[in-house]
């Protein structure tokens, strides 16, 4: 944000600020780590905040649970807004120094008054409005955030909102405050780092930005498009459009993590050639036409690793790949050679100092020889004398502020695109658990006691109006698919809305149901809300499916 | 947090029993019916002002109003609490008065320790086991079904009723609970009682708070043992116990009469400084065993700059023969909470707690009304005292295992450093005191700690409670002059008994010394010289009758009940130390008596390494003192 694809804190922050709005996230399950460090805040005093439709193992562990209706984050942020404004607990010094936009921002939120937030929301008044003064009035405070805000089709308005909040109220650029999406693996801040996106070269510099082009270019010794690539939802729709017909899948199952599964798996099969590059022979690579055995990134080779809080880590080579894997830098040297190209097979540490070398203002500063003697450096790291940077823009609580303003951003209410009605009266959202991890290719592998399968979990309510039990075998169906599976009750649900992860799609495909509206901004679909219906399903009809 | 559901449903009993304490569900979030609003919010139990440290008194709370904890009650202050149900499991099983499997209502406690054993306490269990077997703390096997309206008995460590032996303590649950002491306990007493049924159960009063309603006002006559007479009453060399039997322990008005609450004015035009100088140059040092220097602790925890700071009146007086604090606390509550607040005042503590041993229900009775009293009354100032009632545990009076317990833990003793001044209490500096020598402040105030200092030795200022209990003519409470000798204490108490086998000092922890040791002076000094401690006062007299070989296992079964298992030489150690004495006493030993002893030396050697806390590190004491001491072992076979 503000021109760096990275959260603005470090772990160490989150230890020692005052309020946490954990906004959209599980984060007790999906980002236990993380999760551990906010412990410790809580445990010295940190008040905790948890937005979520549902009230999750995290929610439990806050001060206040605000669960607002699925999709209605930007008018509960707006409500927030409007209020710090009405209550004059606003940054006004930060404001006018630091950003721009205030006037159109709070013309903008002006209608979401605490009455019409409740109602757009669900959550009651009072406590949007108590919510709102603790983050405002807080000497330190943070946004964090994962995919409850960005598994929406207007994923890019729900993070502006929440970044809004930091602006208003000077929580950004200091430490204790910020705003932080959460990164759901070990790499993929550094994915995003090293170029691995559609928009961004090396370094998150802009490939639209000539300058920048111009010395990749000579660089590289060759030309670079003067614009934006495709994203997972675009490529799958080129695909469909017959437009793109060959892909290269590296370490990716879209078959089974993507919304619409049976579209996707349609588009996938229906290509020209697809070469997938993998450690597992999972469901995307079954469809390949070619598979490339790789070494598993985290113990069988050499390389580096960007976690949440923008730290580069050493990442070391302890075994040698099994039989038939290689190394996942020989086989794309490999390939470079025979398409012409010999690229020598350069050793993680070459790749990594010629990415210090083209992103110099990010990377500069983090030889090999720092990483393994600071254990890590947190980013943008310049030069060899600099310590790396344990929050980020600094420069805008800087008086006069440094570089370029950052602006409030006037979003609007937009709820989900598929709603609830006679047909689909139930909405269903999807999320992760603790013991497993998205599609179950690195989870599903291995016995668990943990693991108890997939189901669909719907309140104590609907259970009972439904006459459902634990165990009740259901239908679920979408506009898009239908499937079968258990129930389990759970109180953290409310009338109306059921839950399913993605874990285990071999025995039920999740993302059969899912609607694939994606932000085009983002890229990601609306796996957060798609309107589905429950049927019973008689023991004889679970036999003959 | 995480809660897994605990499937069990509390029933309405121990619903009633929680919400006594801690007010009516404030949502379905919390064990309340679901409501609309639960859809959209939800708030932490701390938002109610509730959190852990209501773990243990919300467990209590159960206890004493059904007699047990059920899987289902248990449950329900899990979800009152946002507590894991495997961690207030934990927390439940791990105090010897908290009942998880079914009992009956009406639990008699019948002390099987030294003090009581050399007063028949064995006769006792004896005509008991004929007529019902005991209770077993941990009965292993299926949840049976018991007759919940009837009585049962269970063994029980010292009750700290020793001036009484053989005592007994009689919970009866219920709304209120009734608990009553028993002291000069008769096998034909006992029976009767045993006998008996729980009264029809009153219904729910909206006021009684549980647990802390209870009190000994209910005890039926006959059953409740009038306190003994003090030995030394109207004697002029009383200072700690001069209130004890003339001043109204139940009236803030008598106490005032009688000049109380003066020390704590004097204290306050004094300033903390010079309170602190004054204890310094007065040389008190802790009366509860340990010894420290107490205006150095005060000045340590005066100068953090961590706040608030944390005042906690040791007050869980558990070790085995020791029974003065219960004294004071009965005779003299108020003596106890001004010289509570003046500690306070010179340490900058805002709040004082008060952790009391659960089997002193006249005592818990006596302060809370003090408190109430001086409360109402304004004395206190911003300072303000909470009760925190024990469970049976006595590891619990261990400095550090007090704090986890008034948290809501299991009372583990922590590692050290971090030391009480530092991060005591909920992490905070603490200040914590045993109760005679808080009470010892206010001569110290009120008299100057020049002149106190000129009471006793040079090295051993001031005067002692000693508990003199066993083969003496008048056991009971009794102060002298540090320097004081053996002797001359049991010529107070009636003479030194006839047949003198040993004399235990300092309790449990301390050491046995021989019949011909008692001219030893009752100082610091001369005990370290001896070998032997005062530890809490102990004077325990065993005459020919007593049989020392039962009387040493029982120590080392009592070490082996109390380790709270939390560190290796002293959860296996004490075991193993027990064993080795059964081998001796059945003339089964591993290679002979002489091998035992060795084995003896090396485990207790190892517990005194090695262990976390003084539990471990004194538990050989008293064996080694028989060992050495008595010669208790030589010639064995």
């Amino acid at each position: 944000m503000f021109g760096a694809g990275g959260g603005t804190s470090s772990y160490e922050e989150v230890e020692d600020t005052d309020v946490v709005f954990l906004w959209g996230s599980n984060a007790r399950e999906a980002h236990p780590i993380w999760f551990h460090h906010l412990l410790k805040g809580i445990n010295s005093g940190t008040r905790l905040y948890v937005m979520d439709p549902r009230r999750t193992s995290s929610a439990q562990w806050a001060d206040v649970w605000l669960g607002l209706n699925v999709g209605s984050d930007v008018a509960l942020s707006n409500t927030m807004g409007r209020e710090i404004i009405a209550a004059g607990l606003v940054d006004t010094a930060f404001v006018d120094n630091a950003t721009v936009g205030f006037r159109e921002y709070k013309a903008n939120v002006e209608s979401y008054t605490l009455e019409r937030g409740e109602q757009l929301t669900g959550v009651p008044a009072e406590v949007i409005r108590e919510a709102a003064h603790a983050f405002a009035t807080a000497k330190k405070a943070m946004v964090c955030w994962t995919l409850g805000i960005t598994e929406h089709h207007n994923a890019v308005d729900n993070v502006l909102s929440l970044i809004n909040l930091c602006l208003l109220t000077g929580h950004v650029g200091k430490w204790g405050s910020g705003c932080n999406p959460l990164r759901g693996q070990n790499n993929v801040q550094g994915g995003g780092d090293m170029g691995a996106i559609p928009n961004r070269l090396p370094g998150f510099q802009e490939i639209l930005d000539a300058p920048v082009r111009e010395r990749f270019e000579q660089h590289w010794g060759v030309k670079i498009q003067p614009k934006h690539g495709w994203n997972l939802t675009e490529m799958l729709q080129a695909m469909g459009r017959g437009e793109m017909t060959s892909l290269f899948c590296i370490g990716e199952n879209p078959a089974q993590s993507a919304a619409d599964a049976n579209h996707v798996e349609h588009v996938l099969a229906g290509l020209d050639h697809l070469v997938v590059q993998e450690i597992f022979l999972t469901k995307t690579a079954q469809l390949a036409h070619v598979v490339l055995p790789a070494g598993a990134s985290w113990c069988e080779a050499e390389g580096t690793v960007t976690n949440s809080e923008r730290r580069v880590q050493r990442c070391r080579k302890a075994v040698n790949p099994p039989e038939g894997a290689r190394d996942e830098l020989w086989i794309i040297s490999e390939l470079a050679r025979r398409m012409g190209h010999d690229w020598h097979t350069p050793s993680a540490e070459e790749v990594w100092d010629e990415f210090r070398v083209v992103a110099p203002e990010f990377a500069g500063g983090m030889s090999y020889a720092r990483l393994e003697a600071l254990g890590g450096i947190q980013w943008p790291c310049p030069d060899e004398s600099h310590p790396g940077s344990t929050f980020l823009h600094g420069r805008l609580q800087k008086v006069p502020r440094e570089g370029l303003a950052a602006p409030l951003s006037v979003v609007h209410h937009s709820p989900p695109v598929e709603m609830p009605d006679a047909e689909y009266p139930f909405l269903l959202t999807t999320g992760r658990r603790l013991e497993s991890y998205n599609t179950g290719v690195m989870t599903g592998g291995y016995e668990s006691a943990l693991h108890r399968g997939e189901s669909l979990d719907v309140s104590p309510e609907d259970a009972a109006a439904l006459g459902l039990v634990e165990g009740s075998s259901v239908r679920v169906s979408s506009r898009r698919g239908t499937l079968i599976a258990p129930v389990h009750v759970d109180d953290g649900l409310r009338r109306g809305l059921v839950f399913m992860t993605l874990h285990f799609p071999d025995e039920v495909n999740t993302n059969v149901l899912t609607i694939d509206v994606a932000d085009p901004r983002s890229g990601t679909a609306e796996f957060k809300a798609c309107a589905v219906r429950v049927e019973t399903v008689l023991q004889q009809s679970m036999a003959s499916d | 947090m995480d809660i897994k559901p605990v499937v069990a449903e509390p029933t309405d009993e121990e619903r009633a029993a929680v919400d006594a304490l801690l007010g009516a569900p404030p949502s379905g979030w919390q064990g309340g019916e679901r409501s609309a609003e639960d859809s959209h919010v939800a708030f932490s139990v701390g938002s109610s002002g509730l959190g852990r440290p209501d773990l243990l008194p919300a467990l209590e709370a159960v206890q004493a109003r059904v007699g047990w904890i059920s899987e289902g009650a248990l449950g329900y202050v899990c979800n009152r609490l946002n507590v894991p149900p495997a961690d207030a499991w934990g927390v439940a099983t791990f105090y010897a008065l908290l009942g998880t499997t079914p009992r009956p209502r009406r639990v008699l406690h019948v002390c099987d320790d030294i003090a009581c054993r050399v007063r028949g306490a064995l006769k006792i269990v004896g005509g008991l086991n004929q007529m019902q077997a005991a209770l077993a703390h941990e009965p292993s096997g299926d949840h049976v079904i018991v007759d919940a309206d009837a009585t049962t008995w269970m063994h029980s460590p010292c009750l700290g009723m020793c001036d009484m032996a053989p005592a007994a303590l009689m919970i009866s649950a219920g709304a209120p609970a009734i608990e009553y002491a028993i002291g000069g306990a008769t096998v034909d007493g006992l029976r009767s009682l045993l006998e008996g049924r729980a009264k029809a159960r009153g219904a729910d009063s909206s006021t009684a708070l549980g647990m802390t309603k209870a009190g000994p006002s209910a005890a039926p006559q006959g059953d409740s043992a009038e306190e003994p007479p003090l030995p030394q009453f109207g004697s002029a060399s009383l200072t700690l116990l001069k209130r004890v039997g003339t001043v109204n322990p139940t009236s803030l008005d008598a106490y005032r009469a009688a000049g109380g609450f003066s020390a704590l004015a004097k204290a306050r035009e004094m300033g903390a400084e010079r309170i602190i100088s004054e204890v310094n140059e007065a040389k008190l040092v802790g009366r509860g065993g340990a010894a420290f220097p107490t205006g150095r602790k005060w000045e340590s925890v005066r100068s953090q700059k961590n706040t608030p700071h944390y005042l906690v009146c040791n007050a869980d007086e558990s070790e085995p023969g020791t029974f003065k604090d219960r004294l004071l606390m009965t005779h003299d509550p108020f003596a106890v909470i001004e010289s509570m607040a003046i500690a306070a005042f010179a340490t900058g503590c805002e709040k004082g707690f008060i952790y009391l041993r659960a089997e002193y229900p006249l005592a818990f009775a006596r302060l809370s009304s003090a408190v109430e009293q001086s409360r109402a009354a304004g004395v206190l100032d911003s300072f303000d005292v909470e009760i925190r009632r024990g469970a049976g545990a006595y590891i619990c009076g261990e400095e550090t295992a007090i704090f986890e317990s008034i948290e809501g833990k299991r009372g583990e003793p922590r590692n050290k450093p971090p030391f009480p001044a530092q991060y005591g209490v909920f992490g905070k500096p603490t200040v914590v005191n045993n109760v005679e020598t808080l009470v010892n402040v206010l001569p110290i105030v009120l008299d100057g700690g020049a002149h106190y200092a000129t009471i006793g030795t040079p090295a051993s200022t001031g005067t002692r409670l000693f508990c003199l209990s066993g083969a003496v003519a008048r056991p009971g409470v009794y102060e002298v002059a540090c320097g004081t000798s053996l002797r001359a204490l049991f010529e107070l108490a009636g003479g030194v008994p006839n047949d003198l086998q040993a004399v235990l000092l300092g309790g449990a922890a301390g050491n046995f010394i021989r019949a011909d040791e008692i001219d030893l002076r009752l100082t610091m000094e001369d005990t370290r010289a001896a070998g032997v401690t005062l530890g809490s006062g102990v004077v325990m007299a065993f005459d020919a009758s007593a049989d020392m070989h039962d009387i040493v296992r029982r120590i080392a079964a009592f070490f082996r009940d109390e380790s709270c298992g939390q560190c290796v030489p002293c959860r296996v150690g004490t075991v193993r130390q027990e064993e080795s004495l059964h081998r001796i006493a059945s003339g089964r030993t591993l290679g002979g008596v002489p091998a035992e002893l060795a084995l003896l030396e090396e485990i207790g050697q190892g517990m005194k390494d090695g262990s976390i806390c003084g539990l471990g590190q004194t538990a050989y004491s008293a064996v080694e003192s028989a060992m050495k001491r008595l010669r208790l072992y030589d010639g064995s076979e």
